[in-house]
């Protein structure tokens, strides 16, 4: 696809948790847990006033006040901070420096007074019901000559473990929020301005690492189109797919119009209650419902059900707007007769809303009238959207897996942020910036150590790149050899990962302590795989190195085999070569399995035939 | 300039020599003044005032403020916060409010609490009056919750009223969507509609928005710095409780009912009045700058004692006229000067037990008393007996 013909832009902003040692505005740690592990929990209402909620009725935005409960689950490592029931610490200034790094290393102005604010987030990820954010750093460049607009410092939000709870762990550990100016053009363009990104982000070292500590919302628009925020991609490797579904998405939507005009298809409110109709249906949410409505699109039939990006249709769309109203969803007759409704149950609704073979019907099921107007109300809204000059909406959107996206809320103004006046400003003066030094990068790095230890490019990369970089660092400072490290690090580890061995569980010391010991000749680098499998089994280091055998040089072997043929003489005498097999056992035990077999065997058979020939002569 | 680049921003305010600008991304940064060209003022635009219908039928209420914010209202152009004190305002931030009563708004003050005095408390007693006289249904006062029981206790010992009188206030500021502010306001008007008859404080019971506690006035005490449910009925459980969101209000039996007392007010105060915590080591000097005072209550340690060392002290001011009261700084438990030598040697001295008072009510107390009784032996006695539910005879709760 010719991708510069339809005018895409793209940025994207990337969040990146740091891995300071305290939160950003308390003294909690920044560690994460397992929400089993909850040792309390609370529950509150989050409130909003005025038209902070998008354009949904006023009677249905009250009910939908008094529903949205949340609870949240509070942890040993959790404070009132996180509760909301204590102001906020001062800003953390670990975290700070992490950002002016980060702001060095892309070549930023950085904010002479940082202001705290607060920004609104009511989706009870915050107990507040705002997220604190700093505006950082402006103006870096990027190597594609493309822009960082601003660097911000945010505290994470608030984990939901399902529905409405939320685990209160992750609320407040640093967020690093890198803006990038709408300066990219292809799907693959964004993607590697991302990995460059994440890279640069890594190259500080104080970085949080593993799934979902970092994470994407990509901008995207194209001619005729409009802006589009997708959050929360994940995975680095998906981002070009996002972009090219949503290319996909804005491209469909543009024609769907095309086609609507062609049909003059227009969008009325003409909602109806039908629930009548369906008093002895099969269908078991209709059977539920407390009353039914539906609605008619002019022209719209083929059009609902038509598909816009991967598992994704029109009718999609309607659904997502629907559910804002607190309602499961929606069916529309593009793809009835389905979940239990009959076609005859639909040509019984069809008639009833006098519908013709263009147009195509909307039910929602609902638990009171109310809320049945509201969702036909909402995808009254978005139907109008489809035939209007603006068929796509601005939104924001979240990703779903595989890469297409569902609709979350309008896209935000920036007017929803005030100041948190219980943070003070704090001051960037010259002498801290200029103090704030860059570290080398990570792809420097990897080059460096391709030359300078002789490593392979890929395995110096993937070195470079690897969570065990600080602990390679730390060995080759204490004389270890790259080489040596590298492999443990990089092959071994694989291996032992594959097997289902728990490397994770071997510290950064036991690593150091297997190598130093390997340099001294206390062990054998080939002892190394059952030497961390030992540790992984929760066995410390000393321990399993004194169980497993001090691993023999073949000089040794020899005469270890030497002196047990020769103890033994008699009975080498009487059996020959026989006495082999009896004899392999004695020496492997001996040397506790750290020698190959077939070697003793070897060494073994010459020394039984040196005996018995010697004894015969 | 900034950043190598010219950027649009609202001017807000001047921060230690730093020009704070808004920026279009909302976000506000500290600039050098320099930096900065002024370009135009930002366009007026006119608070609409909403119209909001009051259901004539259901109960009169009057909310008197005095500070605390019970709805505030944020411009995201400035990111400034106001706090609405008008019937309107406030029925548009709690819509629900106006499911429970009509309601009738008296701005009194508008100070932080720990700038209230006696003469406000007297100022505040004359409105209620008045709105009692009016003929409401219930009062409510919002207030900055720390020294809300202070006023709570002094408007319990002003006013008698036929009818409740609800402090309420917020922990967490009402700008922020969690506040506290709305389902205190809601659970406060429920109180003020319910059979109550009596002043009280009702804030969160817990730390959950589940439940608020119907505390009485004069045996409340803030317990906590930020918490929501830092309100704690001390020494008696408290009167009741609201449900939220249903508003189902219970009662206590030993809440004092609607009705139950005449309307009227005695709203002398006697200022000159002081609280003093003794402390390890506390200098005699300390004690003899209350000279001249009408009341001092001291919170003594443990059953009420203060070191012999003051004792003489103490003796001198009694001598000289000084009403002194002992209560207990372990806020739990009530006072008793008779089991060690040092405690019979202050009531020797002329000290007053004051039972299991809470020490800050005893000094409002001590101020009512003497403002209304010039008899030292009368006054004394009327610092031991129970007007207000500030003393229980018999300590039936734990800790
Ligand atoms: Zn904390």
């Amino acid at each position: 696809m010719d991708y510069n013909a339809i005018g895409l832009t793209a940025g994207i902003e990337i969040h990146q948790q740091l891995n300071t040692r305290e939160k950003l505005f308390c003294h909690c740690l920044t560690l994460l847990r397992n929400s089993a592990e909850h040792s309390g929990e609370f529950f509150r209402y989050l409130r909003v006033t005025e038209s902070e909620m998008g354009e949904i009725d006023r009677a249905a935005q009250e009910e939908m006040k008094r529903e949205r409960k949340f609870r949240y689950y509070t942890y040993d490592t959790t404070c009132l901070v996180e509760n909301d029931e204590e102001p906020p610490a001062p800003m953390n200034d670990e975290a700070l420096s992490v950002c002016l790094t980060i702001a060095r290393m892309f070549g930023m102005t950085p904010v002479r007074q940082v202001h705290t604010m607060r920004k609104l987030v009511i989706d009870g990820s915050n107990t507040s019901g705002f997220q604190r954010t700093a505006l950082v750093a402006l103006n870096g460049a990027l190597p594609n000559g493309g822009e960082i607009e601003t660097i911000c410092l945010e505290e994470e939000a608030a984990q939901r473990v399902k529905d409405d709870i939320f685990s209160l762990d992750r609320l407040g550990i640093p967020l690093i929020e890198i803006t990038t100016s709408p300066c990219m053009h292809t799907p693959e363009e964004v993607q590697q301005v991302a990995e460059y990104i994440g890279m640069v982000l890594r190259s500080t070292g104080k970085v949080k690492r593993g799934i979902g500590t970092i994470r994407q919302d990509v901008n995207i628009s194209i001619r005729g189109g409009s802006r589009v925020e997708i959050k929360g991609v994940q995975e680095l490797d998906l981002i070009a797919e996002v972009v090219r579904r949503e290319v996909q998405r804005q491209e469909t939507l543009l024609a769907i119009r095309e086609k609507l005009l062609l049909r003059k298809a227009s969008v009325h409110d003409n909602a109806q209650d039908v629930t009548d109709i369906f008093t002895s249906t099969k269908s078991t949410v209709l059977k539920k419902a407390k009353r039914i409505y539906a609605l008619r699109l002019d022209g719209f039939t083929g059009l609902a059900g038509y598909e816009i990006q991967p598992g994704r249709r029109l009718g999609s769309e309607f659904s997502d707007y629907a559910k804002k109203c607190g309602v499961g969803g929606i069916f529309h007759t593009d793809e009835l007769p389905a979940y239990g409704i009959t076609a005859e149950e639909v040509l019984k609704v069809r008639t009833h809303m006098s519908a013709c073979d263009q147009d195509c019907i909307v039910m929602v099921a609902a638990a009171s009238d109310t809320l049945a107007r509201c969702a036909l109300h909402q995808v009254i809204g978005r139907a109008q959207l489809a035939v209007s000059e603006r068929p796509v909406p601005e939104e924001t959107r979240k990703m779903l897996e595989g890469g297409s996206s569902a609709y979350m809320r309008p896209l935000p103004g920036a007017a929803r942020m005030y100041p948190e006046t219980d943070v003070l400003p704090v001051i960037i003066d010259d002498e801290r910036w200029n103090a704030t030094t860059v570290p080398e990068l990570l792809s420097v790095k990897a080059q460096r150590f391709a030359q300078e230890y002789a490593i392979d490019r890929n395995y110096a990369t993937r070195l470079a790149l690897s969570e065990k970089l600080p602990l390679f660092e730390r060995a080759l400072a204490e004389g270890i050899k790259p080489k040596l490290a590298a492999f443990t690090i990089l092959s071994t580890c694989t291996e032992l990962r594959r097997d289902g061995v728990a490397v994770e569980k071997i510290s950064d010391e036991d690593y150091l302590a297997t190598w130093h010991a390997v340099e001294s000749g206390r062990t054998a680098k080939e002892a190394i795989p059952d030497l961390f499998k030992g540790i992984a089994s929760g066995d410390s280091f000393e321990n399993v190195i004194r169980k497993l055998a001090p691993t023999v040089s073949s000089h040794e072997l020899k005469s270890i085999i030497h002196k047990i043929v020769a103890d033994r003489s008699e009975f080498v005498e009487q059996k020959g070569r026989a006495a082999l097999g009896p004899l392999m056992g004695v020496v492997m035990t001996e040397v506790r399995g750290s020698v190959d077999g077939k070697i003793v065997s070897e060494i073994l058979r010459k020394e039984i035939d040196a005996a018995f020939a010697g004894k015969r002569s | 300039m900034y950043g190598g680049k010219t950027r649009k921003g609202i001017y807000i305010t001047e921060r230690d020599g730093m020009a704070v600008v808004k920026l279009d991304s909302g976000y506000n940064i500290g600039v050098d003044p320099v930096s900065c060209a002024f370009s135009g003022h930002l366009p007026e635009i006119p608070a609409k005032k909403p119209d909001v219908p009051q259901k004539k039928d259901l109960p009169g209420l009057s909310i008197v403020s005095t500070g605390g914010t019970i709805a505030s209202r944020i411009d995201y152009r400035t990111g400034s916060v106001t706090s609405q004190f008008d019937a309107a305002d406030i029925l548009t931030a709690i819509p629900e409010l106006a499911n429970v009563a009509n309601y009738r708004t008296i701005p009194l003050a508008t100070i932080l609490s720990e700038n209230m005095t006696p003469l406000i408390w007297q100022e505040l007693a004359r409105a209620i009056c008045e709105e009692i006289k009016r003929g409401v249904d219930g009062v409510i006062i919002t207030h900055g919750t720390d020294t809300m029981a202070y006023s709570a206790a002094a408007i319990s010992f002003m006013i008698d009223s036929p009818v409740p009188i609800v402090f309420v206030g917020s922990q967490r500021s009402a700008d922020r969507p969690s506040s506290d502010n709305a389902m205190n306001a809601v659970c406060a008007a429920r109180a003020a509609t319910s059979d109550l008859g009596e002043v009280a404080i009702v804030m969160h019971a817990t730390t959950s928005d589940d439940t608020c506690a119907i505390h009485r006035g004069t045996r409340v005490r803030k317990m906590h710095s930020s918490r929501r449910d830092a309100f704690r009925s001390i020494g008696i459980d408290p009167l009741g409780s609201v449900a939220y969101p249903s508003g189902e209000v219970s009662l206590e039996e030993h809440a004092v009912r609607r009705g139950c007392r005449k309307a009227g007010i005695h709203d002398k105060l006697e200022e000159h009045c002081g609280l003093l915590q003794f402390y390890p080591g506390m200098s005699p000097d300390l004690l003899e700058a209350y000279e001249g005072c009408k009341g001092l209550v001291i919170a003594g340690t443990g059953l009420g004692h203060v070191s012999t060392t003051l004792i003489p002290s103490v003796r001198g001011l009694v001598e000289d006229g000084t009403l002194v009261v002992m209560t207990t700084q372990c806020m739990q438990g009530r006072v008793c000067d008779r089991v060690y030598d040092t405690g019979r040697d202050l009531l020797a001295a002329g000290v007053i037990e004051g039972g299991d008072m809470l020490p800050e009510v005893a000094l409002v107390k001590i101020m009512w008393v003497l403002g209304n009784e010039r008899d030292p032996e009368r006054a004394g006695s009327l610092m031991q007996a129970d007007l207000k539910g500030e003393c229980t005879r018999r300590s039936t709760h734990g800790l």
